[in-house]
């Protein structure tokens, strides 16, 4: 579904290289984990899988199921299945929540060929959803992310998922700054979403996440390349030991 | 008050555009009308040096002939506020098309023109006529509201006695290249009594239009106003208020296109517990020059004024604000809001705002600012990155950066009019 090869990255501004040489295949149904000291590169990969601007690709490429990522428009990945969770969701003052929702869904619909949903047809979906996310109204009719708490953004974020219904869902940090209890939401809510036609890549300092959503295989990030892979036993090693071990050993 | 040094150049224009004054006129006209032709020749008319024409020229504003612009196309959907189901009063180049209007009765409104009333020995617009005008001159000078008072012929006279059960629509249409139009009206609401007000234009390759409204005690007045779309005529239009006790006062305007509209308001809190709210939306691409200049000045305590105005802008447009906050001494517990924002879609384009607080009153709680920004490109990519394309993220993020001076609108219908003009004029300039 996603593979990544060799791909290199470096800042427009400046030049300096950030990702070097990044290899990574998710395939559907599976949950890889990306666990990685900070600075290491994991969210720039994020970002330059959605398309951000800032970041220049010297090298290697990226796609989703054969179609080349790198050439499409933040909006047309988007179409073509990928969901990035952000590490921080942005506020954006005066567009509603249901609107900015209601749009993406409907405009992803027609890139896709695909009819658009009623309003009444998205009121029904967008309250089941949320319900099961613990959002209430009040969140949806405020604007996008506005007086939110770190919580609920990141509740918001998996909201946008559960309704856009992506092919692959990157998390990044989705669980950094929430208690026990929304990170329960969390799992469940991606957990819900698991499925044999669906890949995650679920970016994380925690194993307490990977208790609730078992990842499949797990990715160390160190210096813009990934260095070590295994499977969810890395996610105990570097919960008990650290980076340092790990780094150690392949430095 | 008047500037009695007016330079030999302004004052000499002046004159010569004073010589079209409307002959004959009752007695509670004409002395009116004389009072604001020495008041314009003390200012004479105003040129790039005064103080508050320094952003703005008003050579067409003040020539002697209108220059000339071709009528706007027919615009395309549903007539202006056709969802309030107004009461209409259609003025083609500033001439009263009585076969277009709606007959011209409303319970609790009495609906005259002052072509009709101008011949009377006495009218109960005595007192406004000119009158708010004429102290709105301080502390900014509006030689074009006085040349309005002396020379306009005809316009709307209302008085509200009541609740009046529809708005009233005062629709403008330009059929002519070269029309001149200068209206005057004044509107008394009466204490309690209250009045929605919807305005459509510009209507005439020139406009010069003064309204005076007095709003009495506990009486309303709401007034939405919409310039535009696709038109080339030029723009004075100035706003008089006088606010009474525990009275509202909330207008707003959305400005579309335009080579040059300069909307002048000057509004006076003079009772206890009175509110004014004003809002702007101006969107301009290209040959558009859009000025507001705002004074709202605070005679009675424990008043409540706002100032919203947004303007977007590409292509080279220019936008202007001039807008002050005036407390007097007595006028204790103001509540002073002003904020003037553009969002400029390119460099090309320009904004010039001049915020002014003058506070005389110790206890008052006044706050102003202004910005100038761009789209937020991180917003724009979290949009895009959910599936929004381009244009539709950045129409999105257009229309809730005017957001809060379109929420001043209070009727949803109104609203959701101006609302739909807003989005179409974004999606016909996207890109
Ligand atoms: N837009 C940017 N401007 C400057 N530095 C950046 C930018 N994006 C990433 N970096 C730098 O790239 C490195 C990797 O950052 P990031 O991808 O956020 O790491 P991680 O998510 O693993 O913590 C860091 O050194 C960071 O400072
Ligand atoms: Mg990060």
């Amino acid at each position: 579904m996603l593979e990544i090869r060799n791909l290199h990255v470096e800042l427009e501004d400046g030049g300096t290289p950030i990702l070097k040489g990044v290899n990574l295949a998710v395939k559907g149904g599976e949950v890889h984990a990306i666990m990685g000291p900070n600075g290491s590169g994991k969210s720039t990969l994020s970002y330059v899988l959605s398309g951000r601007d800032g970041y220049v690709v010297t090298q290697g490429s990226a796609t989703l199921d054969g179609a080349d990522l790198l050439a499409m428009a933040p909006e047309e990945r988007a179409a073509a299945g990928l969901f990035l969770a952000f590490q921080y969701p942005v506020e954006i003052p005066g567009v509603g929540n249901m609107t900015f929702l209601r749009t993406a869904l409907n405009a992803q619909r027609k890139a896709r060929g695909e009819a658009e949903v009623s309003a009444a047809d998205f009121l029904k979906l967008v309250r089941a959803k949320a319900k099961a996310l613990a959002i209430d109204a009040e969140m949806l009719r405020r604007p996008v992310n506005v007086g939110f708490s770190g919580g609920e953004k990141k509740r918001n974020e998996i909201l946008q998922m559960a309704v856009l219904e992506p092919k692959l869902c990157i998390l990044d940090e989705t669980d950094s700054g929430l208690d026990v209890d929304a990170m329960k939401l969390v799992a469940d809510g991606v957990n819900a979403l698991r499925d044999a036609g669906r890949g995650f890549v679920v970016i994380t300092h925690y194993q307490r996440l990977l208790d609730h959503i078992r990842p499949d295989i797990v990715h160390i990030m160190a210096d813009g390349r990934i260095v070590r892979t295994g499977g969810p036993e890395l996610a105990l090693e570097v919960e008990s030991n650290g980076y340092a071990g790990i780094l150690a050993e392949v430095a | 008050m008047a500037r009695p040094d007016a330079r030999p150049d302004a004052r000499h224009a002046a004159e010569s555009r004073l010589a079209a004054a409307p002959a004959g006129g009752g007695a509670w006209l004409r002395a009116a009308r004389e009072a604001a032709r020495e008041r314009l020749l003390a200012m004479g008319l105003p040129g790039r040096r005064d103080e508050y024409w320094r952003y703005t020229d008003p050579a067409d504003l003040t020539s002697a002939e209108a220059p000339a612009a071709a009528p706007p196309r027919a615009a395309d959907g549903a007539e202006p506020f056709a969802a309030a189901e107004p009461l209409r009063l259609v003025f083609v180049d500033g001439l009263f098309d009585p076969a277009a209007s709606d007959p011209p009765e409303l319970a609790g409104v009495q609906i005259e023109r002052l072509a009709e009333a101008a011949p009377r020995d006495l009218h109960w617009a005595r007192d406004l006529f000119g009158a708010i005008e004429a102290r709105g001159q301080t502390p900014v000078p509006r030689p074009l509201a006085a040349l309005n008072t002396a020379l306009a012929a005809d316009g709307l006279l209302l008085r509200v006695s009541g609740r009046a059960e529809r708005p009233v629509a005062l629709v403008r249409r330009q059929a002519a290249e070269g029309s001149d139009v200068m209206l005057h009206h004044c509107i008394r609401i009466e204490p309690g009594a209250e009045l929605t007000l919807l305005e459509s234009g510009p209507g005439g390759a020139r406009t010069t239009d003064v309204l005076e409204v007095d709003v009495g005690d506990g009486g309303r007045f709401h007034h939405v106003r919409l310039q535009g779309r696709d038109h080339g005529g030029r723009v004075a239009a100035h706003l008089f208020a006088r606010v009474g006790a525990a009275a509202q006062l909330r207008a707003f305007t959305l400005t579309a296109d335009g080579p040059l509209t300069r909307n002048e308001a000057y509004v006076e809190l003079a009772g206890a517990g009175g509110l004014a709210h004003l809002a702007g939306a101006a969107l301009g691409d290209g040959a558009f020059h859009h000025d507001d200049t705002v004074v709202l000045r605070h005679i009675a305590p424990g008043c409540e004024s706002r100032q919203v105005f947004k303007k977007v802008l590409k292509n080279g447009a220019a936008g202007v604000f001039q807008g002050k906050i005036h407390v007097l001494a007595q006028a204790q517990k103001t509540d002073g809001y002003q904020i003037a924002q553009a969002l400029l879609l390119d460099e090309a384009s320009q904004f010039l705002a001049k915020p002014e607080l003058e506070i005389y009153a110790d206890d008052v709680k006044c706050s102003h600012g202004s910005t100038v920004g761009a789209i937020d490109p991180v917003a724009l990519y979290y949009l895009r990155s959910r599936g929004v394309p381009r244009a539709r993220a950045e129409a999105l993020l257009v229309q809730a950066f005017l957001a809060e001076a379109v929420d001043e609108i209070a009727d949803p219908t109104l609203a959701e009019d101006i609302r739909a003009r807003l989005e179409a004029w974004v999606a016909r300039h996207s890109g």
